[in-house]
């Protein structure tokens, strides 16, 4: 066996692509010296990771479903976030409230407002911008971007131009000790609630009817119809459904942030593009490869080499794109 | 009229700004393989595209059963018994073989005497039952295609050059299983391999810059050498 292909073969033996993550963790830990900051970054990168996957995931679907480039998924993170960060003012007693219950039910309503109103926005904006521009990706660019711009407007003038604070319900504050380490609850919460979205997800796509709809029609939406399904009414669903969980997303990473601003969808939006990428169309494994790649490379980096910091996940996408220019985990086998 | 399956009155189909069928006509009698032959871009794909509603046809009429399907959905055109093979056979390269069969049934749920029948007509299907369909060889995918047209009762099957790129063992198991599933399954056949398709074919339509050139019986076609190198260019010789 060539030298190459002995490498390849040991790589496919650790879990090929899929351990990526693991692989990126070990070479950071002597890089970074400290096991403390190791494990304070790393599980920064995982809840950011995480974050990036609720917004990415959506788009990862609509555009491997449907073929649609949607510039305008930004303007759902951004409402997902302003809308959270109203509720939880709104909601400020039980936010501050000494009791998990009233604590839960603020977190609760915060995420379900925000995601709902990503269901809704996510049937008005297929309808309304998308359905017409079926086909036609210049216009689809086109359009999405002039319906983001309007997005951006609305949030100007209702919630104005200044940054506005998200208050965090009291259970999600503060940190857990473990050793000399400090873990923020947020970013476990954040973790828990990403990962629970992923196995859901992967539960409808592999074990439902619907989910093998959805698989089938990001390859060949016209043999899907062919079969006798209605390929218009899936994508319905699965752009109200990434809507909502981008809307989610942005809920999460306000709370996150802690201050927001009209710019968050649109900063958040080159990450979630990267993570598309680099993960596969279509593909929701290889949306939460890419998430977590880039949280946790965009963690180290800032700690290693602050000045690398900005440019690390382009040049993490680079390096997967030479190395597979369909992502790593591509819905289609390649 | 009740006799034929499938009719096609004055189609005329265009794509983009050009033409492709000028006016076809032709019944598909129920029962047996029925084919269509033509040169390259004659129109044979387009007219199997414009039965199953994929693409539009401009003026025309469309007859499936006593359903004009001219202006229908393609889905519900599906729904109504018609299966469709494509050129590419519309394979989902990421499902397994099970999951690409699972699809084409109305429930989700198999017919047990109809799996085993497949099984029988291609064992590969049930050797790569849990296999991606992307890892099938070429002559595997086709077999998958077909078995997924016939894994529920359809009334008519369009199948689209199955031929295309297979060894020669592998189309003579597909001439069996055609013959096979012709018993209780009207086949509307788009081929080239003129061998293939006279040793199944019933009735032939040759289509010639999207119009009807010639139709009657196979054994007629096979017969006239001069009639095969006027409409075909070729004749049965030059393929043995």
């Amino acid at each position: 066996m060539s030298k190459p292909a002995h490498i390849a073969a040991m790589f496919d033996r650790i879990g090929g692509v899929n351990a990526l993550p693991v692989v990126l963790m070990i070479i950071a830990l002597p890089l970074i010296g400290s096991f403390s900051s190791w494990v304070t970054l790393t599980v920064a990168g995982l809840a950011m990771g995480m974050m990036i996957f609720l917004m990415a995931s959506g788009l990862s679907l609509v555009f491997g479903l449907m073929d649609v480039l949607n510039f305008g998924h930004s303007a759902f993170i951004s409402f997902g976030a302003f809308i959270a960060a109203s509720v939880l003012a709104w909601l400020a007693a039980w936010v501050g409230a000494d009791s998990l219950t009233l604590n839960f039910l603020a977190l609760f309503a915060a995420l379900g407002a925000a995601t709902l109103f990503g269901l809704a926005a996510g049937w008005f904006f297929e309808r309304v911008i998308i359905k017409p521009v079926y086909s036609d990706h210049l216009r689809q660019i086109l359009i999405t971007i002039g319906a983001l711009i309007v997005s951006e407007q609305i949030i100007l003038a209702v919630w104005g131009g200044s940054p506005i604070p998200v208050p965090r319900p009291a259970l999600l504050e503060g940190s857990f000790v473990i050793g000399d380490v400090a873990i923020e609850v947020y970013r476990v919460f954040a973790f828990f609630l990403g990962l629970a979205v992923f196995i859901a997800l992967t539960l409808v796509l592999n074990r439902t009817r619907i989910g093998l709809l959805i698989r089938a029609g990001v390859e060949d939406r016209e043999m899907v119809e062919a079969l006798g399904f209605r390929i218009d009414r899936l994508f319905i669903a699965v752009f109200m459904t990434g809507s909502a969980l981008a809307a989610m997303g942005g809920a999460m990473w306000a709370g996150y942030q802690g201050l927001i601003s009209g710019a968050l969808g649109g900063e958040m939006m080159i990450l979630v593009f990267i993570v598309v990428i680099i993960g596969g169309l279509g593909s929701i494994e290889g949306s939460l490869l890419g998430a977590l790649l880039v949280g946790l490379l965009g963690n180290y980096v800032a700690f290693i080499f602050p000045k690398l910091a900005l440019a690390s996940n382009m040049i993490l996408m680079m390096a997967i794109l030479l190395w597979r220019p369909w992502g790593l985990r591509p819905a289609v086998g390649k | 009229m009740s006799d034929y399956v499938l009719r096609l009155d004055d189609v005329h189909t265009d794509i983009g700004d050009y033409q492709v069928l000028h006016g076809i006509s032709f019944n598909v009698p129920q029962g047996g393989v029925h084919v269509l032959l033509g040169r390259n871009g004659a129109g044979k794909t387009t007219t199997l595209r414009t039965i199953m509603g994929l693409w539009r046809a401009r003026s025309g009429a469309v007859v499936f059963k006593h359903h004009d399907i001219t202006a229908m959905h393609t889905s519900d055109i599906a729904r109504l018994g018609i299966a469709y093979v494509p050129e590419n056979m519309g394979i989902f390269g990421g499902l397994t073989v099970q999951e690409n069969m699972r699809l084409a049934t109305a429930t989700g749920g198999f017919d047990d005497g109809r799996l085993g029948h497949i099984f029988e007509l291609f064992p590969a299907m049930e050797k790569f039952w849990d296999k991606p369909a992307w890892s099938l060889s070429g002559g595997q995918k086709q077999m998958l295609a077909i078995s997924r047209a016939i894994i529920e009762k359809r009334e008519l099957i369009l199948i689209d050059e199955p031929t295309k790129g297979l060894a020669p063992s592998i189309i003579r198991a597909m001439i069996a299983a055609f013959e096979e599933i012709s018993r209780d399954t009207t086949i509307l056949l788009v081929e080239q391999n003129f061998l293939f398709a006279s040793s199944l074919g019933r009735n032939v339509c040759v289509i010639d810059d999207g119009r009807i050139a010639h139709s009657g019986r196979m054994e007629e076609l096979v017969a006239d050498k001069d009639l095969q190198t006027r409409l075909l260019s070729l004749s049965l010789d030059a393929h043995q």
